[in-house]
């Protein structure tokens, strides 16, 4: 893969995770204003339009979080040859991809947005 | 972008640390959210309220709100120029800054037993 679009996926997924934060500090306020609040952000995150905005920001997260490991071992020196840089690549986006898999499909609030329960 | 001498590198600095910290931070954070048996609000509202859960989601919460900040600066300074950098950048303070008084207020709030 190459570097120049995964360096920009980077920036694409942590803005988009910067939004999806702000929704996550919305429902954590709903939840602190008590049940009545809760329940309505129990329903606006269970439309699918809004489980698709979850199950991006969990991808986003897992990938952002593989790949910006991968850049912090750039900025220690590791890693710049191009062959390495492309290995690391494929890795960081096979964990990724893993990951997200994984929470998805065996996690309780994974499968609520993936809708397998 | 700052005029201070030393302010682009320790931006940069501080970028990698808040980074490093996010890696257990966010790891432990989003298996234990995603672990939940359900996100009834009696689970999350009992999540929260143990004192090691809420410490360590308003740790959480200021250092990503941080990182979030310095990630869309640098993206900004990229791609922005001139007078409307300043006013974007200030935008986005504002808008971190609510955040984090909602999350803190939230965090408190749950912690301390609840509005219910």
């Amino acid at each position: 893969m190459y570097t120049l679009v995964l360096s920009i996926l980077h920036r694409a997924s942590g803005l988009y995770l910067s939004v999806c934060g702000f929704l996550f500090v919305g429902w954590l306020f709903a939840a602190a204003l008590g049940p009545g609040a809760y329940a309505y952000a129990t329903a606006f995150f269970s439309s699918l339009a809004l489980r698709i905005v979850l199950a991006l920001a969990l991808a986003a997260f897992w990938y952002h979080f593989f790949a910006g490991i991968r850049h912090l071992a750039w900025d220690a020196g590791y890693g710049f040859e191009k062959r390495t840089a492309r290995l690391s690549g494929g890795l960081m986006l096979a964990c990724a991809a893993a990951a997200f898999a994984a929470t998805l499909i065996f996690t309780p609030a994974g499968r609520f947005v993936a809708g397998l329960s | 972008m700052s005029a201070r001498p030393g302010a682009g590198s320790r931006h940069w600095r501080n970028q990698r640390l808040t980074s490093i910290a996010l890696i257990p931070l966010s790891l432990w954070f989003l298996v234990a959210l995603l672990r939940q048996p359900s996100l009834e609000h009696a689970v999350v509202a009992g999540w929260f309220g143990k004192p090691l859960q809420s410490l360590l989601a308003t740790l959480l919460g200021a250092v990503l709100l941080w990182h979030s900040m310095q990630g869309i600066q640098v993206v900004l300074e990229d791609y922005v120029r001139g007078k409307a950098l300043g006013r974007l950048l200030l935008l986005v303070r504002i808008a971190h800054l609510a955040a984090a008084l909602a999350l803190g207020y939230a965090v408190w709030i749950l912690a301390s037993g609840g509005a219910a």
